[in-house]
């Protein structure tokens, strides 16, 4: 069985100072934005899934589990944020602080259950969690159903920084985005992260050598739940509703379609991966239906002649890990 | 009483569209290795190919049974011999994704072309009417629904487990390559295992027309109850998919019945109660 991810790239400690060139040069550019004339919204909004792709990817691409149903982490933590501002009225650190917790809860809960299977199976138990959990926001009361919940008020971060204003939300996002980057970057990094490669290359072996497999798996399922209900909470600010679409399949199949664009474990192509997608939906928002086949076609030519995405390619060829 | 028999009944339909649909994701994994996300996708075309033979050609019912499962089948073969193949050796989730990416492109395009409201679909006048049983009152239609799929699941049993062709599909899922130095034509065996568990699945879609309708959507939901069905029983054993997929349904209609708010989640409930007591799922063999 081959492996998703490219074996033949050189594991050096160069490949990790090559990385932080490159994460420099990242934060560097995203930091000039508002400055660039690009529309803030779609860039806020590209970095929550970014940064969404970046902890599904920790899962897939490090620990060789597909979660088809990472979905459930961000409506999870948008509803639990979205109430703890609207309905409480906490303050939005405390807010973003609720939506963590709550996707954390759920994480360690869907990760007991999920990881008992692996492969196939645990796509489609994962699959089948977020599938069960949106049928419950459908019907439990604090969610408003199909209305989700609207209107949620961004308010003034530490008493000092108003949310209300674009640019100011832009790097709280920004530094939200690139906190978890960082951590899931020192993660995959640390004996921790070298330990989940083993696993994911041969879990038998791993298990012969007295690793506790099944607590890594876990302990990477539940850094990879919570990171995505960072984002799941940070979007909530942006877009300031939390909703159902937020719980979709269609929204899990689109997280997974961002990190195979990008480049499955690659540290930078779920980024990529996020600003191609949305850019694209932005792009093609008065198409219809028509993006759902478009974005169809792009799984299928992926899948056949493009595994490795674009930064997974941009590495194959310089022969460097990105 | 009465209601409590109507949602048996219910359950026992939506029963065998789950067994047929898991049956033909056991079929397709035993020989692909592949999990057919397409299957929800391929049992909504079941539907829309009686639609159209019918609003199109004039092609009654009982005919869309045979024509539409060949006509989805030859298509779902296509796709086989065009994409899916070409997966061979390939970590198995590259097939969960493509298939994925292809039941979004034909649920897109459906979707384009019908909206998400149903179109009807007249249960044919031979089965039209009911039967007092005594204690309840029997749609003909649901009850030919329930008989017929459980035929057509035992048939399949009977094929694989029993017939000649049967042990070569087993033997091939086996060891191929021994298979095919035996002289055996395995990658066409694949192209028809495909299209039989695609086949099966256009059948569920023809079947559930009168009852549901025919929706772009129809097998959006419904592929994702079937996958945790699968969860639940393992794809080791066909006659296990049969039993699970026709057990899972009556539960789910008993639910509808005694709580009502649980109906839509049980399944999953139920699969979450499974991975605790037994992760192998009931009918054993790890994956």
């Amino acid at each position: 069985m081959t492996s998703i991810t490219d074996a033949t790239l050189p594991i050096t400690p160069r490949a990790m100072r090559d990385e932080m060139i490159v994460f420099v040069i990242m934060a560097a550019l995203l930091a000039i934005v508002p400055w660039t004339g690009l529309y803030p919204f779609f860039v806020m909004q590209a970095l929550c899934f970014a940064l969404l792709a970046c902890a599904f990817n920790l899962l897939i691409g490090y620990g060789g589990l597909l979660s088809f149903g990472h979905a459930m982490f961000l409506g999870t933590a948008g509803y639990c944020s979205a109430h703890a501002l609207k309905v409480w009225g906490l303050p939005p650190e405390l807010g973003i602080l609720v939506g963590v917790a709550g996707s954390f809860v759920l994480s360690v809960v869907a990760g007991y259950i999920s990881i008992r299977r692996q492969g196939i199976y645990f796509a489609m138990i994962t699959l089948a969690l977020s599938q069960l959990l949106y049928f419950i926001y459908l019907q439990v009361p604090f969610t408003h159903g199909e209305d989700g919940i609207q209107g949620i008020p961004q308010g003034r971060m530490f008493g000092i920084l108003d949310l209300s204003k674009p640019t100011v939300l832009y790097y709280v996002v920004l530094v939200g985005f690139l906190g978890g980057f960082l951590l899931i970057f020192r993660t995959i990094n640390s004996p921790f992260g070298e330990v989940l490669k083993s696993i994911r290359e041969n879990e038998q072996r791993a298990i012969s050598l007295g690793y506790k497999t099944d607590q890594y798996k876990l302990l990477a399922f539940i850094l990879s739940g919570t990171l995505a209900g960072l984002a799941g909470a940070l979007k909530v600010f942006v877009a300031q509703n939390a909703s159902l679409t937020d719980v979709e399949v269609a929204m899990s199949g689109q997280i997974v379609l961002m990190t195979l664009v990008g480049g499955l474990g690659t540290v930078f192509g779920p980024v990529v991966g996020a600003f191609v997608i949305v850019g694209m939906e932005q792009y093609l928002a008065g198409f219809g239906q028509w993006v759902k086949v478009i974005q169809g076609g792009i799984f299928v030519a992926c899948v056949l002649t493009f595994r490795r995405g674009v930064i997974g390619e941009l590495a194959h060829l310089f022969k460097r890990s990105l | 009483m009465q209601a409590l028999y109507a949602q048996l009944l219910v359950g026992l339909i939506n029963g065998s569209f789950y067994a047929l649909l898991s049956l033909g994701l056991a079929v397709i994994f035993g020989m692909l290795n592949i999990i057919n996300f397409a299957h929800g996708a391929l049992y909504m075309m079941g539907a829309f190919c009686a639609y159209f033979l019918l609003n199109l050609g004039g092609i009654g019912y009982w005919w869309a049974l045979l024509l539409a499962p060949i006509i989805v089948g030859i298509f779902g073969m296509v796709l086989e011999r065009t994409m899916l193949q070409w997966l061979a050796g390939l970590d198995h989730l590259y097939g969960l994704l493509l298939t994925f990416g292809l039941a979004l492109i034909i649920q897109g395009v459906f979707q384009n072309f019908f909206g998400s409201s149903g179109l009807p679909y007249a249960i044919p006048d031979q089965l039209r009417g009911g039967m007092n049983l005594g204690f309840m009152y029997l749609p003909v239609y649901r009850g030919w629904v329930v008989i017929f799929s459980l035929v057509v699941c035992l048939a399949t049993w009977f094929l694989i487990e029993r017939t000649r062709l049967g042990a070569y599909l087993r033997a091939a899922t086996e060891n191929p390559t021994l298979v095919r130095a035996f002289g055996i034509n395995v990658p066409r065996m694949i192209t028809l295992t495909y299209g039989l568990g695609v086949g099966l699945a256009a059948l569920a879609g023809v079947l559930s027309a009168p009852i549901n309708q025919v929706r772009p959507l129809m097998g959006e939901n419904m592929i994702i109850v079937v996958f945790a069905v699968v969860v639940i029983g393992g794809m080791g054993s066909i006659m296990g998919s049969i039993i699970t997929g026709f057990a899972l349904g009556v539960i789910e209609g008993l639910t509808k019945y005694f709580y009502p708010e649980a109906s839509n989640t049980v399944v999953f409930v139920l699969m979450v109660l499974v991975l605790l007591v037994k992760p192998t799922g009931l009918t054993g063999r790890a994956a």
